[in-house]
């Protein structure tokens, strides 16, 4: 089932009288997801990824805008008839019923001609929780699982309905760094396997960009940018974007463009065809950079990290925004030890933004 | 542990509460033991030198054959078997609405503790007051004038004839209904505060949960909030039965100290009510009276706690 936002709009109110203090959560956010597709909101806290999310799960109503459920206006529809399924990132599973009381607990809520006599009930609950891989756990109670499992509770209950629209809030905050891999994958594999159209919030831009067939960058309640994973991380349309995807993450410059080259320091590193002179913000993502002894943009070099395959090498540099500039390389081309390193740059991996309005110029890469 | 190089000083430390506990709660436990196997014990009697007491029991044997006693047991067990159940649920009902409201909730709240800070004695005669019906005759020659209570006139006015509830010739059945509501009533405002505490600190993602699965509020109530809140709903119940056993303020309140209408007393008497009629003159069948009510709480509460045990959740 494909889900069409319109000018999806959430304004929560003041907590004070006072005028003007009210917060603009979700702002004109108009998006069509396809049919079938696993899409990651992604965006730092605060930036209403949840509030979306809430909104398309009819929990909360939203101020203005509209939301479709294939052909349907859902809008005004609640929660309950919805027929969504949504994961809390707390798993909200009940404390007091077992594993298996739990995920039947929605299809004992169907009433009239969707009612389910009681075995298949049961049986819809263990393909659920075999899909989930904890068909061996049903009688257990939530307390007594670890959180992964609890987490796979969660969303067996939330498939077990067959919903339309699966809707996950931070589904792997809660997990330590090995078994947050494996769910991914999971979520992947399960999503794969059922086809329901999944939406799922993050702030992991790793987690988004890894699983999501699309992802939605947000910040402040704005959407910024929308698109293929690999799509969004190569062509970032703002420096937010750029700066937010990506790890380790893209190195920013201030940098000076004058008749067609660009100036960092007083070197000029690349050629730049089509861009007005003007100050500009200059990112450059870590794998952007070649050594190369006779590179124009020469850093200070701290310290060579070796990681197997790769090295990463962190250097300073006076006109860098960051403290530390760090370059993915190939671990044959490592640097030679010294005071400096060289570099020559990879056009496509060249960022140039807006100094002030932060948004990307565009320059011809050859 | 750390060991103290002078362990009397603990004992120094320990020493005003224990010496007031000694006086005030175990030695009066155990001279109420004391006084109960001593046959026919009585104050005055055993300040008379050389009265001695046969050890045995016959207080017991005279609190079971005396004739009020029936009559104060059964009381007791309507307060508590009526009473508990009907307040707990009433409480519940309450708690769940007020969490649900948000303006005035403040102000809500403190309406409902109101009873709880107010005496109970008070609160018995303002009851009787509204449940009152007296005819007199002093209103001229032959005629009946009727001075009904608040209910009276409520009822009166759906053309319900006014109802003796408390006074000369009342029913024993209307005797309870008002009993029952006092005490449900008086009881109430402790179970909201409990229940609605109880309730503030669910996780209210549950019942987002249970809203996206669609689930009904009825269905809501019965396999939500009840099983997470049952374990106050069983302290609750369990402190209701024990107050409900210790149940006499409150009918002295309606009833005054002869525990029933004008022309029956006795007819309402509980079980405490029981223990302080038989305490001025008989010490011994009263503390006898009292350890009996001892053990039925002490059973009743086991009861409840293995109940709660099966049935609660945590």
């Amino acid at each position: 089932m494909k889900v069409e936002l319109k000018n999806l709009t959430k304004i929560f109110p003041s907590r004070s009288k006072k005028a003007g203090e009210e917060v603009v959560a979700v702002n004109d956010f108009t998006f069509t997801i396809p049919d079938g597709k696993l899409i990651g909101l992604l965006g730092p806290s605060g930036c209403g990824k949840s509030t979306t999310l809430y909104m398309i799960s009819g929990l909360q109503k939203p101020s203005g805008g509209q939301i479709f459920f294939g052909e349907e206006d859902v809008t005004d529809l609640s929660a309950e008839h919805r027929g969504v399924g949504l994961v809390f990132q707390n798993y909200a599973l009940y404390p007091h019923m077992t594993v298996k009381q739990n995920i039947m607990f929605p299809l004992q809520n169907l009433k009239g001609a969707d009612k389910l006599p009681k075995e298949e009930m049961i049986e819809r609950a263990h393909q659920a929780a075999k899909l989930v891989q904890i068909d061996n756990l049903m009688d257990r109670k939530p307390s007594e699982l670890s959180g992964g499992q609890q987490q796979r509770v969660a969303i067996a209950r939330a498939l077990v309905k067959m919903p339309k629209v699966l809707l996950l809030d931070e589904p792997l905050s809660n997990l330590d760094a090995r078994l947050r891999l494996q769910t991914r994958e999971e979520i992947r594999r399960i999503q794969k396997e059922t086809g329901i159209t999944t939406i799922f919030v993050t702030h992991d831009q790793e987690e988004a960009m890894s699983i999501s067939d699309m992802i939605v960058v947000m910040k402040l309640g704005v959407v910024q940018q929308i698109g293929k994973p690999q799509e969004v991380y190569d062509d970032p349309i703002n420096l937010f974007v750029a700066k937010f995807l990506g790890t380790p993450p893209i190195n920013v410059f201030n940098g000076t463009v004058k008749g067609g080259k660009l100036y960092i320091g007083d070197a000029a590193v690349l050629d730049v065809p089509g861009v007005e002179d003007q100050d500009v913000t200059v990112g450059i993502r870590p794998e952007g950079f070649i050594p190369d002894k006779k590179g124009a943009l020469v850093c200070n070099l701290s310290n060579i990290e070796v990681m197997g395959r790769d090295v990463s090498v962190v250097s300073t540099h006076e006109a860098s925004l960051s403290p530390a500039i760090r370059s993915i390389i190939d671990a044959d081309d490592m640097p030679a030890p010294g005071a400096t390193v060289s570099y020559s740059l990879k056009p496509h991996k060249v960022f140039l933004f807006g100094r002030e309005d932060e948004k990307r110029i565009y320059f011809e890469v050859k | 542990m750390v060991e103290s190089k002078h362990p009397w000083k603990a004992w120094i430390y320990l020493a005003p509460a224990i010496v007031l506990l000694l006086i005030f709660t175990v030695w009066p436990i155990v001279n109420t033991l004391r006084m109960a196997f001593l046959e026919n014990y009585n104050i005055m009697a055993a300040t008379v030198p050389g009265v001695t007491f046969n050890v045995g029991l016959g207080n017991f044997q005279q609190v079971i054959q005396y004739g009020g006693f029936l009559t104060c047991l059964g009381n007791t067990m309507l307060i508590c078997f009526l009473t508990v159940p009907i307040s707990t649920f009433l409480a519940l009902i309450i708690a769940v609405c007020l969490n649900a409201i948000r303006p005035l909730q403040r102000m809500l709240q403190t309406i409902f503790f109101l009873p709880y800070v107010t005496n109970s004695i008070a609160i018995g005669m303002v009851f009787a007051a509204m449940f009152n019906m007296i005819g007199n005759n002093f209103g001229g020659e032959g005629e009946l004038l009727i001075t009904a209570g608040i209910i009276n006139n409520i009822i009166g006015i759906f053309g319900v004839e006014p109802i003796n509830w408390i006074n000369v010739g009342s029913s024993y059945a209307a005797n309870v209904f008002v009993m029952v509501v006092y005490i449900v009533w008086n009881a109430l405002p402790f179970k909201i505060l409990i229940l609605l505490g109880g309730l503030q600190s669910v996780n209210k993602q549950y019942y987002d949960a249970a809203k996206v699965d669609g689930t009904s509020r009825v269905r809501t109530f019965w396999r939500i909030t009840v099983p997470l809140l049952s374990p106050m709903i069983a302290y609750v119940v369990i402190t209701g039965f024990i107050g409900g056993f210790k149940e006499y303020s409150s009918i002295v309140g309606i009833f005054g100290e002869d525990m029933g209408p004008t022309g029956d007393p006795r007819r309402l008497n509980t079980m405490v009510g029981f223990i302080y009629d038989a305490l001025a003159n008989h010490q011994g069948r009263a503390s006898a009276a009292a350890l009996i009510l001892f053990g039925i709480i002490f059973v009743v509460t086991m009861i409840n706690l293995w109940v709660s045990k099966k049935k609660t959740h945590y």
